[in-house]
């Protein structure tokens, strides 16, 4: 806030009020729209938010192994609204798109981390008002009693709102089983504020795919409202290893040649057992050794060098309860 | 008599977009937002109805905005403020505060004076508003 001058008389602004103010709270200001002929050229890649958006995107492409159709989805959803602004420079007017989308797919498959990534690209585009995400569950929509559960949707949307709201494993908000469940009136409510033309506000359901199948059919009202479907499939071996490089690299460590070979050797065991949720199964594999690799350390009871502390040997991964067996028989 | 009070008093009615940058204002320093009502317009009647609790925690106006229009359908005959508090230490108090609807009529206020001890005159003011009991002072029947 800027020092008061003392006191005075407020004089009457030469500008616009309104100019004045929606200069003055940092929004995109829109200059007087200038509807381009209809001869004239429109390069697409000369928007400055085009730039913007294809920065996001190349970041996507990279830090995001793997997720092709998502990839190419998003990349789609992007291109859409580009063109639509163009649209908007020749006077040629549309409906604003509804980009409520559903991420279905395993755990660990890059969901909540796509759905970042979406709210950037739709900031950048003008199609939201900031790169925000708020992530909600079950717990933070459905009240305990009747009439809680409306104030608590709604506060949840007022936060969300101008940005993305993230429902994770969604169909939890559906219990068929209990008919008196409020889990319906949240459903409710977000129908009607994803239905409000002139929101804002984008809703991505995510959860498991079998789960949410189950949860669209027994809402075809929500279901239809929801154009865009985007399937997250598990990764396989190769990505995984390419996951666990690019993780390790994030940290500042390193696999040496022996670990890098066992590592790979452990993912193959960590797929077949149950309960395998994909990269945050390898996050927590790498943290898993990274304790080990600091036990060993401390143990070697010598002087460290740096080369020391940013590599991780095959013996930390050797100590993992996945080659317990092994151990034992030898 | 056009009442005047809190913020923007002196210019004309604020339109839902500029309610809407005035909340954003306050959202963006970090000053929670609260609405308040009251059918009682006297200048020392600070402490309103409150409409819920303050709203913390948001970003976007939306939400405020929300809660306004409900408040003003529920109490359409009412003045409706908007208050923003700062929390920060130091200050810890109200930021802000600006009507965000009043009634259609408003009757104005009655200048009375009081004789004193020794020819001293005290002045009070009485809304005429007030003359009605509460809730059916404004329009309401």
């Amino acid at each position: 806030m800027s020092t008061s001058q003392g006191f005075g008389f407020p004089r009457p602004s030469a500008t616009d009020p309104a100019a004045a103010s929606s200069a003055a709270d940092g929004e995109q200001t829109t200059a007087e729209p200038v509807t381009l002929a209809d001869d004239a050229e429109l390069d697409l890649s000369a928007d400055e938010a085009a730039a913007r958006v294809e920065g996001t995107l190349a970041s996507l492409d990279a830090e995001l192994v793997g997720l092709a159709s998502v990839k190419r989805r998003v990349r789609e959803i992007a291109s859409l609204l580009q063109v639509d602004r163009a649209r908007e420079q020749f006077g040629l007017s549309s409906s604003k798109p509804t980009l409520h989308m559903s991420f279905t797919g395993g755990p660990g498959t890059g969901k909540t981390t796509v759905a970042m990534r979406m709210a950037t690209i739709l900031h950048a585009l003008g199609y939201i008002r900031a790169p925000r995400v708020h992530v909600v569950t079950r717990d933070d929509l459905v009240g305990q009693f009747i009439g809680h559960t409306a104030p608590k949707t709604k506060e949840a949307l007022a936060r969300a709102a101008g940005g993305v709201l993230f429902i994770d494993e969604a169909y939890y908000l559906f219990r068929p089983e209990n008919e008196r469940d409020y889990g319906q009136e949240v459903i409710e409510i977000l129908l009607t504020e994803m239905e409000n033309e002139r929101g804002d506000l984008v809703v991505i359901f995510a959860g498991y795919p079998d789960r949410m199948a189950t949860f669209f059919a027994a809402n075809p009202g929500l279901s239809s409202r929801v154009p865009h479907h985007i399937e997250f499939e598990d990764y396989d071996h190769a990505e995984l290893v390419r996951i666990a490089d690019l993780m390790v690299a994030a940290e500042n460590f390193r696999f040496d040649e022996a670990a890098r070979a066992t590592f790979s050797e452990y993912l193959t065991r960590r797929m077949e057992r149950p309960n395998f949720s994909n990269a945050r199964s390898v996050r927590n594999a790498i943290e898993r050794c990274r304790l080990r690799q600091a036990r060993r350390l401390v143990g070697l009871r010598r002087p460290l060098r740096k080369e020391d502390l940013v590599t991780i040997t095959d013996e930390d991964i050797r100590g993992s309860s996945l080659f317990a067996d092994e151990a034992e028989g030898e | 008599m056009k009442l005047r009070y809190g913020t923007f008093s002196y210019l004309p009615d604020l339109t839902d977009e500029e309610i809407a940058a005035q909340v954003k204002f306050a959202l963006d320093r970090g000053w929670p937002v609260s609405v308040e009502y009251t059918d009682d317009p006297h200048p020392r009647n600070v402490y309103w109805e409150m409409w819920g609790l303050p709203m913390f925690d948001l970003t976007e106006p939306d939400g405020v905005i929300a809660q306004i229009n409900e408040c003003r359908t529920t109490f359409p005959d009412h003045y409706v403020r908007v208050l923003a508090y700062d929390a920060s230490l130091g200050r810890q108090s109200t930021a802000m505060s600006f009507l965000v609807q009043r009634p259609a009529q408003e009757p104005g206020f009655l200048l009375e004076r009081v004789e004193g001890p020794d020819r001293t005159q005290r002045y009070s003011v009485r809304s005429y508003a007030t003359e009605r009991p509460a809730g059916a002072r404004y329009g309401g029947e």
